[in-house]
């Protein structure tokens, strides 16, 4: 069955970079324009893995993935982030929030595509 | 270009991304600028910046991620409230606006160069103010959430083995085969992690023995909460890098403890390490003698594994007798709960949120459904002639049918023209920009005031616009506003105001530019005017005819232009390029107070509002926006002047009157003479804004027209500038005024010629 | 487009063969979009004597050219007889007003002779060469060169 992803970025080029690398690895797309989007397209439309952006407007994703987190449905669901530095420090405040991983900008749609399988099976 | 690489229309979309972002934090930036701001704007402007960032690294654009960067930290330091955001800052914002924008201006291959070393100062300026000690937070907005707390509440302790501190095990040797000891926290499986997963990636790279302990499951699952009670030792097989390892586990680090042991130095390593953090000595038992309760401790299959991994994520189920491990029933990780609402703001807001959703759609493909329906408004109005023609009662169920097919025809061609509308934003966006560099450059104290930002016009009208706004803002504040002490003097705040609005009236979109400086100075308009002679010593003129003087060609000349708003550029010019689009400018000017510009533009490019007219036996258009008045002459009102001019009167003053028939060749050199046939004088006002008076037979109305263009398939013809096709399917000519009249005073002076030679 | 005059000597090529000014002449048939009834065109100012003007041609504007007076034969008056043929030159659709058109024919590009420099000079600039048929003598006209005042690069 295709996987669905669910990405999360105020950016229409970092949204259009993983679908386009995300749907050529034959993943099923839905995209959201910011944390409160994010957990609204969640509900509505469900997914089996969350790509997000931090900085965003309105909700974060910190507060984004807490939002998720906070609904026992999604406990288990695979959160990831994207950030631009490898700082440890994005990556902890991350992993507090829940994040299950954190890909790095500027992805390598391989390397996407591997951490996504990673962390989905 | 090719429009077929997905990667390079990402690339496309990135900049129009970059030109909203710099909008934004134009946006913010001003805001701050006038003391609007507050911590969220300063984190808008950070996330602009940041956003930029991260794309252009996606496109490996160095020097734009290299400068973005720094402007990035230093916004970084004002939302934490490391630095104040003082005038300073919000100067040094500024500066580094316009360079991040150039920055990607030159990314985009629209300025030919960057200038590196304006670039290198303002990154070196930022730097310099993180770099000092400055004050700190007091003034500074509300910042957004610090993030040094959570640096020091983060106390992720590596359990891993580092191995550069054992003698035991050489860096440069690989052992091979590795003892994986892996035992999850709960909060591994509340991130989402899943420990079969992780399990499935080692036996990758290689093959595993695995065993799973589930000693715990018992003694915990009475807790009744999700609990991590399963620990597994992977005995790997394969002389493999550490890094391959630790790796896998990268993003469960501090929510398990693992323990790493390459195989047959397991002893060396207890030793070493037994004054950790962690029970290696109680972790190592586990990894060499499997607690009795596992299963098997030969190998395990992985689906059972998954199975087990999954079960040990459930709550177990409330108290009493805790199942055997081996009737565990594999079920979905998640208790199905009923689903609490997201902890998160405004939670019903699903259409504000989702909705916006757009495509992107090639001009095109817009401009081939434009000419259909523009096709199919013009069929509709035949097939309405013909039923016409057919004497059919007003009630009979054709026509009643035929007038609800109008009302669509022209709703859909209303919407498909609506497709191609977009915000004047895009051109308002660059004027703070402009603005900053001439007050910079006279001097003066500016600020802008923009409004109706939203106003929605065609899209080639709005790439058309930035060069006429361009200038108006630039005369306003080079001559319309005074410097500060003369502000002062006058009794004005020292800062003059610019006002750019935009707004729709009447079915066009009016521009005005207004400054609050001194206005007009009409006596001074009037000498320069005189003096060029454009008018006469003793002409009558009202005050609003005086200000329009200076859109006279000629009236803007090297001594009255300076350097910012002229650049040889009068405003005639600014007034030909709008009329060009089919538009007017005027000026209101109150002495002491301030003046207004006013443009007004058609909506849209692609229609065009004209006067349909027969002249010389064809039916012809004149565009609306160059007529000031049609009527028909009274006796005495036609003069000839030479041998073939004539002249008529209009509201006392003798205006050239142009054949519009003979002069276009539609009427031979014997049609009848003027005054041998009637007509009406229709004045139109040309480019250099005098008028002329065209000499038609007949009118039959004002319409709303497609422009076709003629240069589609043929080319550009003297005296029209396109066509247009009427309701019986014919071709009608849209007239071009100023080719015109240049064509009619051509032909006087060749007919001048013949009769002198 | 093919060149006739340079395509092997027995390859095949279809030519629309239709009377202008009382003459026969032939295209490419590649060259030709459409062929319509006569309808009368909007004059155009300021343009030379053989255009006829514009007619809608589904919502574009289509130039008529009236080829007997672009070859010198003296301006066709137009009637319901008569024919547009719309010709397709580089990247611009352009209607040529004939007399008629006849019929397709056949001919190898041996087949085609040069023309003889008896020809008027208007004429003799859009000929690109004879083709005899039976009794009848067809002129094989290049549609690149009817429209000068454009300019339109070799196809």
């Amino acid at each position: 069955m295709t996987k669905k992803i669910l990405t999360v970025d105020d950016s229409r080029t970092m949204r259009d970079m993983l679908m386009l690398a995300l749907s050529d690895a034959g993943y099923e797309v839905v995209q959201a324009e910011d944390g409160i989007d994010g957990l609204e397209t969640l509900e509505r439309e469900g997914a089996d893995v969350v790509i997000t952006d931090i900085n965003m407007p309105r909700l974060d994703g910190f507060g984004f993935i807490e939002g998720v987190r906070a609904n026992p449905a999604h406990r288990g669901l695979p959160v990831l982030v994207l950030t631009t530095e490898s700082s440890a420090e994005k990556k902890a405040r991350a992993k507090e929030a829940g994040a299950t991983g954190w890909i790095v900008k500027p992805f390598d749609p391989v390397k996407l595509v591997d951490v996504v399988r990673r962390v989905s099976g | 270009m090719s429009a077929d690489d997905p990667f390079e229309a990402i690339k496309q979309t990135f900049f129009l991304e970059c030109e909203e972002l710099l909008t934004d934090l134009e946006a913010s930036v001003t805001a701050l600028t006038f003391g609007d701001g507050d911590g969220e704007t300063i984190n808008a402007a950070f996330r602009a910046i940041h956003s930029i960032k991260g794309g252009a690294g996606a496109f490996g654009l160095e020097e734009l991620v290299r400068f973005a960067h720094v402007f990035e930290t230093y916004m970084d330091e004002l939302r934490s409230g490391r630095k104040t955001c003082d005038e300073t800052a919000i100067r040094a914002m500024l500066h580094a606006s316009d360079v991040l924008a150039d920055h990607v201006s030159f990314a985009r291959g629209l300025i030919p160069s960057m200038d590196e070393e304006r670039s290198q100062t303002v990154a070196n300026d930022l730097r310099a103010l993180m770099d000092d000690g400055g004050p700190v937070g007091a003034a500074a907005p509300t910042p957004g959430p610090s993030l040094d707390p959570i640096e020091a509440e983060f106390d992720f302790k590596p359990v891993m083995f580092d191995f550069g501190d054992t003698t035991s095990v050489p860096d440069d040797v690989t052992p091979e085969g590795w003892i994986i000891t892996f035992k999850p926290h709960i909060r591994l499986y509340e991130t989402g992690n899943e420990p079969a997963l992780l399990l499935r990636e080692l036996a990758r790279l290689g093959p595993c023995q695995i065993s799973l302990d589930t000693s715990e499951l018992v003694a915990l699952a009475d807790l009744g909460e999700p609990s991590a009670c399963l620990s597994w030792t992977i005995e790997l097989d394969a002389p493999v890098e550490l890094e391959s390892i630790t790796e896998i586990f990268e993003f469960v680090e501090g929510e398990c403890d693992l323990v790493i042991l390459p195989k047959g130095n397991s002893a060396a390593f207890v030793e070493e390490s037994s004054a950790g953090d962690v029970d290696i000595a109680a972790l190592l038992a586990a990894a060499t003698a499997p607690a009795p309760a596992a299963p098997a401790t030969d190998e395990v299959d992985i689906q059972a594994l998954l199975a087990m991994a999954t079960a040990a994520a459930v709550p177990a189920p409330a108290a009493d007798a805790p199942a055997p491990v081996a009737s565990v029933t594999p079920t979905a990780p998640a208790p199905s709960a009923p689903s609490t609402k997201a902890a998160a703001p405004s939670g019903n807001a699903s259409a504000a949120a989702g909705g916006q959703a757009s495509i992107r759609v090639d001009l095109d493909r817009i401009d081939k459904l434009i000419n259909v329906v523009g096709e199919l408004v013009i069929q509709q109005a035949m097939l309405a002639q013909s039923v016409a023609e057919c004497g059919l009662a007003a009630s009979s169920t054709v026509k009643v049918g035929l007038e609800d097919l109008e009302q669509l025809s022209r709703e859909i061609q209303d919407s498909v023209m609506a497709i191609r509308a977009q915000p004047v934003k895009s051109v308002f966006q660059r004027m703070p920009r402009l603005v900053r560099e001439v007050a910079e450059m006279t001097g003066k104290n500016v600020r802008l005031i923009t409004e109706g930002e939203a106003t929605e016009v065609d899209k080639t009208v709005v790439d058309r616009l930035a060069e006429p706004i361009t200038h108006m803002i630039r005369n306003a504040i080079d001559h319309g506003l005074e410097d500060a002490e003369g502000r002062t003097a006058s009794g004005k705040p020292k800062e003059g105001t610019i006002r750019l609005a935009a707004l729709h009236r009447s079915g066009r979109i009016v521009i005005e530019v207004s400054d609050d400086g001194r206005g007009i100075n009409r006596e001074r308009v009037r000498k320069i005017a005189i003096d060029r002679g454009l008018i006469s010593a003793d002409a009558n003129l009202s005050n609003e005819e005086t200000d329009n003087l200076i859109f006279l060609p000629g009236f803007s000349t090297a001594d009255s232009v300076s350097d910012i708003s002229g650049r040889g550029v009068g405003m005639d010019v600014v007034r030909r390029s709008i009329q060009q689009l089919g538009g007017r400018i005027s000026i209101a000017s109150t002495p002491g107070k301030g003046s207004v510009f006013t443009m007004s533009l058609p909506l849209t490019l692609a229609v065009l509002d004209g006067m349909v007219v027969r002249a010389g036996g064809q039916t012809l258009l004149s565009p609306l926006s160059s007529i000031i008045e049609s009527f028909t002459p009274k006796e005495g009102d036609l003069h000839r002047i030479g041998a073939r001019d004539w002249v008529i009167r209009f509201r006392d003053r003798f205006l050239p009157l142009i054949d519009t028939g003979r002069v276009l060749g539609f009427a031979g050199p014997d049609a009848p003479e003027i005054t041998g046939r009637d007509g009406i004088a229709i004045v139109v006002e040309n480019e250099g804004g005098s008028q002329v008076a065209l000499w038609v037979d007949d009118i039959q109305g004002q319409r709303q027209v497609v422009i076709k263009s003629l240069e589609t398939n043929y080319r550009k013809v003297d005296g029209i500038s396109a066509a247009t096709i009427l309701g019986d399917g014919r071709v009608a000519l849209i007239l071009d005024i100023d080719a015109l009249v240049v064509l009619g005073r051509q032909q006087a002076n060749q007919s001048e010629f013949k009769i002198a030679s | 487009m093919s060149d006739p005059l340079n395509t092997p000597e027995d390859a095949q090529q279809e030519l629309m063969a239709f009377m202008a000014g009382g003459q026969e002449f032939c295209v490419d048939i590649m060259a030709i979009r459409e062929i319509r009834g006569w309808t009368a065109a909007t004059p155009l100012p300021k343009t030379p004597g053989y255009m006829k003007g514009v007619i809608n041609l589904r919502g574009t504007i289509l130039p008529i050219l009236d080829l007997s007076a672009r070859l010198g034969l003296g301006m066709c008056e137009p009637s319901g007889r008569n024919v547009i043929m719309v010709v397709q030159i580089a990247n611009r659709s352009v209607g040529l007003l004939v007399d008629s058109v006849s019929e397709i024919i056949m001919v190898k590009a041996n087949e085609i002779q040069p023309a003889p420099s008896v020809a008027m000079d208007e004429m003799k600039a859009l000929i690109m060469g004879i083709i005899p048929v039976g009794q009848r003598l067809l002129s094989l006209l290049d549609v690149n060169l009817v429209l000068p005042e454009v300019e339109v690069e070799a196809a």
